[in-house]
């Protein structure tokens, strides 16, 4: 199996070096050829993925933990690249190279045009292999190589129309706001090899509970619990990856890249890497009840502060953009709430409707000829009926609809979040409940926008509207599927069945799940015993505000933006955020290191020190210069004087 | 068979001679003297590859030793020899000379004999830098390797060349000074020049500090340090392409590797003593200059900022041994600090070559620094753009790049020491992406942004070549350190040995 475990990674890897290199310095490779080479390498890991997923479920394979080569030893530690593949590891390749390979057709026929078709698809290639050795790793080093190199795909293609300012801006913005998540996660990592002295999961999860009683001195007097500070530590770098408020603000923009890698970089998979992470990491953070109620109090922030920009974003990509904000908001408040399992579980579904939605957005945006305004669209139904139909999917998988995937996986988040009796519960409980009826009312907002209504778009747009090739309308149609049935199916096993097994740890006292279970009698009852919740009758209420407010009184909406205008303004700056950022943190950072250097450097180093010190040489030169008379008899008395100063200072020692 | 040979002598003399020869062919010969130069820089690091595969990982001593009287009548040897610390440098040193040979090749106009013949002979004296194990031909070494420097930036520099050659010049004199005092004074203890014997002298405390000191101001010029860092960015914005690289890949690492042969075996209490005070300035540089180098117009003075940046993770890693210590009972962390500071000056040697080359590429075209003029370059040099992020990815310290390799090893070593000192030195993810990659997005990417970007040329062959290598090192010691780490082991673990053993008791043993 090591070698079917390897060749997962490396397929894509050699797609992306034919791509690549091949279509860089041999331009007699066709266009054909470099799409080939990528969607052939991530086909492969497909299929090697499900025989991965078979083994470890079906087909009663143990969990496989080895090296594949030693990366590096110094100081005894061995440094290693190597894998991990459990059932957790199992669903994550899965639904990884699923989502990647329908991208993959998609955009052949989204990038037709592009003069850069064969470098977008080396990089996604690439951001596949990467994505792999992330979810792969079986220690901390690869964790942060395949961590960092995403965020590297990312930055590539956040900034691959390079010739836009936009573009170029969000691509750095990504990178930096994700580097600043980096910095607490290389902390996390330093933490645990100081403590454990290894960096391999086993090693650390064996000796984690050991370590629960040792503290660190943080600052002079205040002593930490270890765990707790390694827990929160690592948790920057999800809130970084996974885009969790206050590092969320890269998210938003990262939509300046091609619609396809939005699908599957910031939505699916590279945004969900924190989510995963802790999940992977629950023998850890289940040691620590401080570091959950944090993860607990920044997700429910996060799922409905970032769920309420969604209402007044106008660029259809961003309203999926914060949308996939919320939902990572609800993933966070899962894995607060101890429930990881239902954070992967919706991690999953999530990452089928939100990458189904994006590809729809992408197809609108494509037949309106990248027009991404939702005020210029409108009445695409008729137009686009494939698009159509697998965009009403997705966006009731995304609200909740009892029956879809997403109701599945939503629905536990709220009842574990209300099951939880940790620190912070309480307000997540009411976070998430709330944010299901900002989120039918932003999906239907949308949904409605763009497909019912009056027709908006100019002449020249709609006559020439059409749906979509087949390359883009069969991705939609295939993801369509896993978002409807895939919850239904997997519910039972995923969440009260153990199916994680090892993979995933809970302390008895904050199993939430296993409290929900007695109330779970088959995916089918439970779909009809919502219709009696509150969640059910809020998504409703959604829905039914978004058709009153955008399709029968267009006019509403003006009011209630002159009723509730410091909401509406604290809305539309983002709840000024970005302008912080920019003016305090970036133009801080500027003015400080324009001080350091006039002042530090130029000023007091080298004008008073180093050019001071000049000045002085020549100034006492000048004086010097006038004691060299040229007079034999002036040098003679210097020199008696000198010979009297140190005789008498010889003396002076010898006494 | 080839441990027999003086390999060492070889790498030293063989770039000398070369030198004397392209020297005596003159600039009438066409691009003749370029190939002589080209072939004896090829040869040296073709002799410095056995250095590499034959050495014996197992063991401490120095090896490859060549060993004859020179100056009988004051005991100095011709004493040659390396161990795992000198090795990499030396293979670093023969790999960018080439590079710079290359580099030079069509750029020079002026003079190309001369040009050539200053690196080949630089060359040689570097290599003897690092491999001489007697203090008097140390010193010859440290300070005849100035001359040729001194030489590049004063005739092939820019506009204000004397004042950055006389600063450089004066800067390094003055330290080298009182290093010769230092090592004159432990002639006299000791009774020999062998650096060697140095290692074992017993010193008081009031020696070892001042000794401590006078090392500090040589090395510390040379790294360089904050504060006497400011020599640095005027250097290398008016050195040409050539001079900048071998500044930044080889000199650098000069004073470096003064602190791990020098100061912290010889003065073992005055570096326990004053560690606060090495840790203080390599944190300060990395922070300090994190922060200017962000706002520099200048690419090369971006890039010589990033430098100091980068080789505080250097000094940091070598003087958290004595924290790790006595925090933790034990030296668990301390050879991981101090292999980390070494694959850091490895790296930093490729990083910063490729980015003053990536400069040099730009300048040969447009005849300027500043990143204002340029903007949008992807649009006309894809090839070179790729190169471009690639090495600046490095600089930024992605893993996979051996950028990140020795700022990982010393972030994670530091944290033993103090978890300050490892946050501190953490915020290079941050700034060093931020001045990096800012600079990247305003000359590489945008919208081509005036008539002189949109008449670039891509790379030549020759520029491929030069990149590629670059390229290749630095992927390679990213995803596969090992090799490279392997080598110092034993030689790490006994300095640190070194460098933990007080020499105070050993005084009180034998008065």
């Amino acid at each position: 199996m090591r070698y079917v475990y390897l060749g997962i990674p490396l397929a894509p890897l050699a797609g992306a070096i034919v791509a690549g290199l091949f279509g860089a310095f041999w331009p007699r490779l066709g266009r054909a050829a470099c799409h080939w080479a990528a969607i052939l390498g991530v086909a492969v890991a497909f299929a090697l993925s499900l025989v991965v997923l078979w083994e470890q479920t079906l087909g009663g394979g143990e969990p496989w933990n080895g090296a594949i080569y030693t990366w590096m030893v110094s100081d005894g530690i061995r440094f290693e690249i190597g894998f991990l593949v459990d059932r957790l590891t199992a669903l994550m390749v899965t639904t990884v190279t699923f989502v990647s390979l329908m991208v993959h057709i998609y955009t052949i026929g989204y990038m037709h045009d592009d003069p850069g078709y064969r470098r977008f698809f080396a990089y996604i290639a690439l951001f596949t292999f990467s994505m792999l050795m992330l979810v792969m790793s079986n220690n901390f080093l690869q964790l942060f190589f395949g961590w960092e190199a995403v965020g590297l795909v990312s930055y590539l293609l956040i900034g691959f129309w390079f010739k836009r300012e936009t573009a170029i801006y969000a691509n750095l913005k990504a990178f930096l706001v994700n580097r600043v998540g980096d910095f607490g996660f290389v902390l996390g990592i330093a933490a645990i090899l100081a403590y454990f002295h290894s960096l391999d999961y086993a090693d650390v999860f064996t000796a984690a509970p050991m370590a629960r009683d040792l503290t660190i001195e943080v600052l002079p007097g205040l002593e930490w619990p270890v765990i707790t500070l390694i827990c929160l530590l690592l948790f920057v770098g999800a809130m970084g990856k996974s885009a969790q408020v206050p590092l969320h603000v890269w998210l938003p923009d990262s939509m300046e890249g091609p619609t396809p890698i939005s699908a599957l970089i910031h939505a699916a998979t590279m945004v969900t890497a924190g989510i995963f992470m802790v999940a992977r990491m629950s023998p850890l953070y289940e040691l620590s009840e401080t570091a959950l109620s944090v993860v607990l109090v920044i997700g429910a922030v996060t799922a409905f502060a970032t769920g309420l920009l969604g209402l007044v974003q106008h660029d259809i990509k961003r309203v999926i953009a914060y949308s996939t904000l919320s939902q990572l908001g609800y993933m966070t408040v899962a894995l607060g709430a101890s429930a990881y399992a239902a954070a992967i579980f919706h991690l999953m579904t999530h990452a089928f409707f939100k990458a189904l939605l994006f590809l729809a957005a992408g197809s609108v945006i494509i037949a309106l000829h990248h027009e991404q305004d939702m005020r210029k669209m409108g009445g695409l139904r008729r137009y686009m009926p494939v698009t159509y139909w697998t965009a009403l999917i997705g966006s009731l998988a995304l609200i909740g609809t009892p029956g879809f995937s997403g109701f599945y996986s939503k629905e536990h988040i709220i009842e574990a979040a209300h099951g939880a009796s940790r620190w912070g519960a309480e307000l997540a409980y009411w976070a998430v409940l709330a944010g299901v009826f900002v989120t039918a009312l932003y999906t239907f907002r949308m949904f409605f926008l763009v497909f019912h209504g009056r027709e908006r778009m100019d002449e020249h747009a709609r006559a020439h509207l059409r749906e979509s090739p087949k390359v883009v309308t069969v991705p939609l149609v295939l993801l369509a599927i896993p978002s409807v049935a895939v919850g239904a199916l997997t519910i039972e096993p995923l969440l009260f069945g153990g199916w994680f097994g090892e993979a995933i740890r809970v302390a008895p006292e904050h199993d939430v799940l296993a409290g929900l279970a007695a109330h779970f009698h088959g995916a089918w009852a439970y779909a009809l015993h919502a219709v009696r919740t509150p969640p059910f009758w809020l998504a409703a209420a959604g829905v039914l505000t978004a058709a009153v407010v955008y399709l029968w009184r267009p006019a509403l909406a003006g009011l209630a933006v002159r009723v509730a205008r410091p909401l509406y303004l604290a809305l539309v700056h983002k709840y000024w955020a970005d302008d912080f950022n920019e003016i305090v943190l970036a133009g801080g950072a500027r003015r400080l290191g324009r001080l350091l250097w006039q002042v530090g450097d130029v000023l007091v180093i080298d004008g008073a020190m180093v050019n001071g010190t000049a000045r002085l040489v020549g100034m006492v030169a000048a004086v010097a210069r006038h004691v060299q008379t040229g007079y034999l008899y002036h040098y003679a008395f210097a020199m008696l004087i000198g010979l009297l100063a140190m005789t008498s200072w010889l003396l002076g020692l010898m006494r | 068979m080839l441990a027999d040979w003086p390999l060492l002598s070889l790498l030293i003399w063989t770039p000398i001679v070369g030198g004397v020869l392209v020297l005596l062919a003159g600039d009438r010969g066409g691009a003749g003297p370029k190939r002589i130069a080209l072939a004896f820089s090829l040869a040296t690091f073709a002799l410095s590859i056995p250095l590499f595969t034959e050495f014996d990982r197992g063991t401490a001593l120095m090896q490859f030793q060549e060993r004859v009287p020179w100056i009988a009548a004051f005991d100095i040897y011709y004493h040659l020899g390396v161990d795992g610390i000198s090795m990499p440098l030396i293979v670093l040193t023969t790999f960018a000379t080439v590079l710079v040979v290359l580099a030079g090749w069509e750029v020079i106009q002026r003079r190309p004999a001369q040009y050539m013949a200053a690196f080949l002979i630089m060359e040689g004296l570097m290599v003897g830098v690092f491999s001489a194990l007697d203090a008097a031909l140390f010193y010859v070494f440290w300070e005849g390797m100035l001359i040729p420097m001194f030489l590049v930036i004063g005739m092939w520099g820019g506009p204000r060349r004397v004042y950055a050659t006389i600063k450089f010049f004066l800067y390094t004199f003055l330290g080298s000074v009182l290093m010769l005092v230092a090592l004159i004074y432990l002639y006299h203890k000791s009774g020999s020049f062998s650096i060697l014997d140095y290692h074992q002298v017993p010193l008081g405390m009031r020696e070892q500090l001042l000794i401590f000191l006078a090392f500090l101001v040589a090395f510390a010029v040379k790294v360089p340090m904050w504060p006497v860092h400011t020599w640095l960015p005027d250097a290398h914005v008016e050195a040409p392409t050539g001079g900048s690289v071998i500044l930044a890949a080889i000199m650098l690492k000069i004073g470096a590797y003064g602190f791990l042969r020098f100061s912290l075996p010889i003065t073992p209490d005055a570096s326990a003593a004053l560690d606060w005070l090495m840790i203080a300035l390599s944190l300060i540089a990395v922070v300090y200059i994190g922060f200017v180098a962000l706002v520099q117009a200048d690419m090369k003075k971006l890039i010589a900022y990033s430098s100091i940046a980068h080789m505080g993770f250097v000094t940091l890693g070598f003087f958290i041994v004595y924290t790790i210590a006595e925090r933790n009972g034990g030296l668990q962390g301390a050879v991981l600090g101090i292999e980390g500071a070494l694959v850091q000056m490895v790296s930093h040697g490729f990083v910063s070559a490729a980015l003053f080359l990536c400069v040099g590429v730009l300048y040969d075209r447009m005849h300027s620094r500043l990143i204002r003029d340029y903007g949008g370059v992807a649009n006309t040099m894809p090839a070179f753009a790729a190169f471009a992020v690639l090495f600046a990815m490095a600089n930024a310290g992605l893993p996979g790049t051996s950028g990140f390799v020795g700022e990982f090893m010393v972030i994670l070593a530091s944290f033993k020491a103090n978890p300050w000192f490892s946050f501190l030195a953490a915020t290079t993810l941050i700034l060093g992406a931020a001045y990096t990659l800012w600079m990247v997005k305003r000359v590489i990417f945008g919208p081509v942004r005036n008539e002189q970007v949109a008449a670039l040329k891509d790379l030549d062959a020759r520029e491929y070549v030069v990149l590629g290598a670059l390229a290749l090192a630095v992927l390679a010691v990213g995803v596969w350190p090992d090799p490279l780490v392997e080598v110092m082991h034993a030689s790490v673990e006994n300095l640190v040995q070194q460098a933990t053993t007080s020499k105070l008791q050993m005084l009180a043993a034998h008065p």
